[in-house]
């Protein structure tokens, strides 16, 4: 990729539209593996960005995925209008969840997004106005740092 | 092992037509939660469950897996199936229990 530029865009996500769930994500994947961005770097990236938009669908009203792709690192912001959560740490939790019984026989609910996004992350934030809403940040970074 | 030979081996009904039976399988993951499968399955695996909603071919995408196969006599919803033809996702279903299944998957992953 040609240094210095930064590729970027954003999708729309809609609470509730378990119909469309994975797209953003999806197409974000085929996003970065067009970059040539290696597959290892791709299924973290992947695996962070659905569990987010997935929470969005789950827990939110309505979201917007932005995302940035510079030379050294992949950016991803979730920024939702929703509920937004109480107590992070909590939510951070491996196991915790809120989701009702009927999305949990969907098989979501088993309280591993969070988790999941933080393990497949380099730097990972969330920010959230109970209420409001949510920010999720999550970088993924491409370029090895150097020892 | 390719999705063909263990869709024969295991009876199974393939429910889709574009996805690719001469895929190689590499192995197997079994869950009925999305985000273990998420998690825990490995590209180029089959992947055994209960789901029959439409979320699974988006998790069957993002991981790159070979195929679903969905047990106990359940089938795929109209919509699943039209995102798995969309997508290139082959579906199998089975008329046994998971355990059956994926017992018998183990033998001939094994050998
Ligand atoms: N975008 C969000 N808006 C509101 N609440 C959220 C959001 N993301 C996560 N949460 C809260 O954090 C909990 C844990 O999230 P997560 O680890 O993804 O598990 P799960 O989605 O399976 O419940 C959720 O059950 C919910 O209470
Ligand atoms: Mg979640």
């Amino acid at each position: 990729m040609s240094s210095g530029r930064a590729i970027e865009g954003s999708f729309h996500l809609t609470g509730g539209d378990f119909t469309n769930a994975g797209a953003a994500s999806s197409e974000l994947k085929s996003i970065l593996t067009n970059l040539g961005i290696s597959l290892a770097i791709v299924r973290r990236a992947a695996i962070a960005t659905f569990e987010a938009e997935m929470n969005v669908i789950i827990h939110a009203v309505a979201g917007v995925m932005y995302y940035q792709v510079t030379a050294d690192s992949i950016k991803v912001i979730l920024n939702d209008m929703g509920p937004g959560i109480p107590d992070i740490g909590l939510a951070m939790q491996e196991g915790y969840s809120t989701a009702p019984d009927w999305i949990r026989e969907m098989g979501w609910g088993a309280g591993m997004g969070l988790p999941n996004m933080k393990k497949n992350s380099d730097e990972f934030k969330v920010d959230s106005v109970v209420g409001e809403g949510t920010t999720v940040e999550i970088v993924i970074r491409i370029k090895e740092e150097s020892p | 092992m390719n999705v063909r030979d263990i869709v024969e081996r295991l009876s199974l009904e393939v429910k889709t037509a574009k996805g690719d039976l001469q895929r190689e399988v590499r192995g197997c993951y079994i869950s009925d939660l999305l985000s273990d499968v998420m998690a825990n399955a490995r590209e180029g695996e089959l992947w055994i469950t209960l789901q029959t909603h439409p979320n699974i071919i988006a998790v069957a995408v993002l991981k790159n897996l070979a195929g679903i196969i969905i047990t106990n006599k359940r089938t795929p919803e109209e919509e699943t199936l039209k995102k798995a033809g969309d997508e290139g996702v082959t579906i199998a279903v089975s008329q046994s229990p998971t355990f059956e299944v994926g017992g018998k998957l183990y033998t001939i992953l094994q050998c």
